[in-house]
């Protein structure tokens, strides 16, 4: 990385590390000013989300994988600490200990059977899964997951400092953390030599096996990477709504997932985080959005699809696959726009 | 003894229904390796489609309301399946990826936009009096709609059967299944065959739609994405490109899931069917019916 | 390196074809003519793209340079318009279609004018009338070599037959056969046939193309190749001279 570029991020880290403190209104953008508790919140929710694209990004965008459950990992980091904390009232620190361990055996195990396919195969395998888990947390079996209600943590379950409006801070910057901490780690990953050999079977399976190297296990490294990182943005996720809910395991929220990389730009890892944040808030903002007065006025053909935030979405995706398959990473980027498309086009 | 009837009758119903998403679903595959994520949402405009053109009718006979939707639903499902095919997966030919994910966002945007104009909730559907009633069989009382829904699945397997065996363009899409290129390379243009396969696949679709609507007795936006999923595992089982194996496969994973549901407990069923889809993905890719490849 | 001499006759032209596959580029600019009627045979040893030249002709893979048929340019056409321009592909995997029977194959392969061309194929393959109704994965490799011939002949419209490899992997009783069917068919067509039986090519070729490593290194009539051991040794990397 360039001293320019470590320069402008050191900057934008402490930018981010000091927001809690700056009084300053942002109209348009947010709702109260940049250090009240709205604010952080949605502002931590968009690093969340931007941790998750970015992992996503490493076995979807660098690996070439078309993984449908990723979704899974993210919500067994939810749901694992949140059954611990909330149900069998073990200390924070227990309830991380084993979501980590379950955070690496999991898609060990599951990407272990899974990547015995390949391609579409593959996408359906994992999605299947991920289907099976989703229906599994509704059962509600041993009344664990809380079923359709999903599972709130309850009071007197966390530690203090992070409970409370007051406390939003603390959870903005556990936010902030994870999206640094994360960023690096993939970084580091996805430029090491096993990310180089990532990248090699993303282009070209066959090639990297001629090589002499087994994709095989390149593959499963990736996936437990990003399924452990994506089970961390879920312990965090879970600090900040203060609870579990099942819609997370659906395959529609991996689809969301799909909709952030693809928007922030597939393969360069910042363009996922930007996808991810840019998602988020669009989320948020267009819930809002689509109360506005403004609307209301408009004629019913107008105004319904423009009050659907998904379809908004679903439609700015389309346009994107068709015409910007860089996405907005993409459109910054003043590199030539040249082949790197979508990942591994193998037919 | 009536129990056991009711959910055999109950899951070849489902099957039915499973089977006509898949047909379309297995062919599109087949042929032109696209995963249609977007079928769910054929399905489920189709529905609206034809409730609402059954609901303009309001005051003639029933019957006549319900054939109305029924015509409606599945021009419906075939006219989005074309629309889809030309505008969005078509340009997308080199980038099959690429073509994936259009159907993802079509298939967010739509639902959305169902959802939005109509509501989340489910809605009542008026149907004619005796698809209401029900008929004794081996002291099952069981409702009529299970033997429209199983009538119009069989007639449209033997429809689909016969164009595939006795045409020339189901001659050119059980071809271009095995081998696209060398279809090509006997002069064919595989291209019209694309748009014709998601002509069939979206009017089956729609087809499924207006059914599943007198199945169930209402009409929900979120109806289409479960019936899907449950579609691709049969798509899967009965091998891409399989008509026949596809019939087959909706038999089995129709009638799984109600026993499964019933003697076992609620949702196992579905369980077991999503379990089973992963475990012959992984034993034997090419489906355990069908003759499709991966 | 000899070139065939500009006749006006050339059927097809091939010019500066190039193929790249991934980062390997496995044609390197390769030029050569055919001369309408009779047998040209594509030659060479092993993994010098012959198959890709076939290939790169139908638009099969991705290719840049020019080729012509007839004096019409072929390559801004999708595939299957450049086949029903009359370019007939014989491949070497043979590609029928498994799940077919034998009579579907070749329907499927027909076009306007081929009911007269019938005739010709049950003269040559009277197992395809007896064995119509058979799947065709279930044939045997020379039945197959069978379908996928009758199947280029069966269009009366095609100028030249691409035929790749025809006899491989055959008995001899099956080679003899399909030599004999090249033959017939070489009456009524071109043929750019891509032959590793060299033993079978000499009788059957009347000119020559050599490639060697992705380019043409020879151009001319059978007879001078034949005439050459040193030449044929070079190029065809034969142990023992051709003559035998």
């Amino acid at each position: 990385m360039s001293r320019r570029g470590a320069g402008a991020l050191a900057l934008i880290g402490l930018a981010v590390i000091l927001l809690p403190f700056v009084h300053v209104t942002l109209p348009g953008f947010f709702e109260g000013p940049l250090d009240s508790p709205g604010t952080l919140n949605l502002l931590a929710l968009c690093f969340v989300f931007g941790a998750l694209a970015l992992t996503y990004d490493i076995v979807f965008g660098f690996t070439g994988l078309l993984s449908f459950g990723h979704a899974l990992y993210f919500a067994a980091g939810v749901y694992v600490t949140a059954i611990a904390l909330a149900r069998w009232h073990w200390s924070l620190p227990q309830a991380l200990a084993l979501t980590a361990v379950v955070a690496l055996l999991l898609p060990l195990a599951l990407g272990a059977v899974c990547l015995r396919v390949h391609d579409i195969s593959f996408a359906m395998v994992t999605l299947a899964f991920a289907e099976a888990a989703s229906i599994l947390v509704l059962q509600n079996p041993f009344g664990l997951t809380g079923g359709e209600e999903g599972l709130a943590l309850g009071s007197g379950v966390l530690p203090a400092a992070l409970v409370g409006v007051a406390n939003t801070a603390h959870l903005y910057w556990i936010a902030a953390g994870l999206l640094l901490a994360t960023c690096a780690i993939g970084w580091w990953a996805v430029n090491s030599p096993p990310g180089r050999v990532w990248q090699a079977i993303r282009e070209n399976e066959r090639r990297v096996a001629v090589l002499g190297l087994n994709p095989y296990a390149y593959k499963l490294a990736s996936f437990v990477l990003s399924g452990f990182l994506a089970a961390a943005a879920g312990v965090a996720y879970l600090l900040l709504q203060g609870g579990a809910n099942p819609q997370i395991t659906t395959a529609s929220f991996t689809l969301v997932l799909l909709v952030m990389v693809v928007l922030g730009g597939v393969g360069t890892l910042w363009g996922a985080v930007i996808g991810g944040i840019v998602y988020e808030y669009l989320d948020f903002r267009l819930l809002e959005f689509s109360n506005a007065s403004v609307l209301q006025n408009l004629p019913p053909i107008l105004r319904v699809p423009l009050s659907e935030p998904l379809f908004i979405l679903g439609v700015l995706f389309i346009v994107l696959v068709l015409f910007l398959p860089e996405g907005l990473g993409g459109l910054l980027r003043r590199a030539p726009a040249t082949v790197r498309a979508l990942p591994a086009e193998k037919r | 003894m009536s129990t056991i009837v009711l959910l055999i009758v109950t899951g070849l119903g489902l099957g039915a229904l499973y089977f006509l998403i898949a047909a379309g679903l297995s062919l599109i595959w087949g042929l032109m390796r696209v995963l249609n994520l977007a079928h769910g949402a054929f399905f489920t405009v189709a529905g609206y489609a034809g409730f609402f053109a059954a609901a303009s009718l309001g005051g003639s006979s029933p019957w006549l309301q319900w054939f109305v939707g029924l015509i409606a639903g599945t021009l419906a499902g075939g006219i989005f399946a074309v629309l889809t095919e030309t505008l969005l997966i078509r340009p997308l030919y080199r980038r099959p990826v690429g073509q994936v994910l259009v159907t993802v966002g079509l298939a967010l945007a739509t639902l959305a936009l169902v959802e939005g104009t109509f509501g989340s909730d489910p809605r009542q559907v008026s149907l004619p009096d005796w698809m209401t009633a029900t008929t004794t069989i081996l002291g099952a009382a069981i409702p009529n709609t299970r033997f429209v829904v199983l009538l119009l699945a069989v007639l449209v397997l033997l429809g689909l059967l016969f164009f595939l065996r006795r045409t020339r363009y189901g001659l050119i899409i059980r071809a271009g299944v095995e081998n696209r290129a060398m279809v090509s390379a006997l002069g064919i243009d595989v291209g019209r065959a694309f748009t014709l396969v998601f002509a069939i696949g979206g009017m089956a679709a729609g087809l499924a739609g207006v059914l599943g609507a007198t199945y169930f007795g209402t009409i929900d936006p979120s109806r289409g994405t479960t019936m899907l999923i449950s579609a691709f595992i049969v798509v899967v089982i009965g091998g891409l490109g399989s008509i026949g194996g596809s019939a087959l496969a909706a038999v089995i994973v129709g009638l799984l899931q109600q026993f499964l549901n019933f003697y076992a407990a609620a949702g196992v069923g579905d369980f077991a069917v999503v379990l089973l889809l992963a475990a012959v993905l992984l034993l034997r890719p090419g489906g355990l019916i069908g003759r499709g490849s991966a | 390196m000899t070139a065939v001499a500009n006749t006006n006759d050339a059927l097809l032209r091939v010019d500066g074809l190039r193929v790249a596959i991934g980062e390997s580029q496995i044609l390197g600019g390769v030029s050569f003519q055919v001369r309408g009627g009779g047998i040209t045979g594509l030659l060479g040893r092993n993994g010098v793209g012959k198959t890709t030249t076939l290939r790169g002709i139908l638009g099969l893979v991705p290719r840049t340079g020019s080729v012509t048929l007839a004096g019409d340019e072929l390559t801004a056409l999708p595939v299957h318009a450049i086949v029903r321009r009359g370019v007939g592909y014989v491949p070497e995997d043979r590609d029928v279609f498994g799940g077919l029977t034998v009579a579907e194959n070749l329907r499927l392969a027909e076009r306007k004018d081929s009911e007269h061309r019938y005739a010709l194929i049950y003269e040559l393959f009277p197992e395809l009338r007896e064995r119509a109704a058979q799947r065709a994965g279930t044939l045997s490799g020379g039945q197959q070599q069978m379908v996928a011939l009758a199947r280029a002949l069966l269009n009366a419209s095609n100028r030249i037959l691409l035929i790749d490899e025809p006899t491989k992997g055959l008995s001899p009783l099956m080679v003899k056969r399909v030599a004999d069917a090249l033959q017939r068919a070489a009456l009524v067509t071109t043929i750019l046939l891509v032959e590793q039986n060299l033993a079978v090519a000499r009788h059957l070729v009347r000119d020559v193309v050599v490639l060697d490593q992705g380019s043409v290194v020879f151009a001319g009539d059978v007879a001078t190749l034949v005439d050459d051991p040193a030449l044929a040794r070079r190029y065809l990397g034969l142990s023992t001279a051709l003559g035998h």
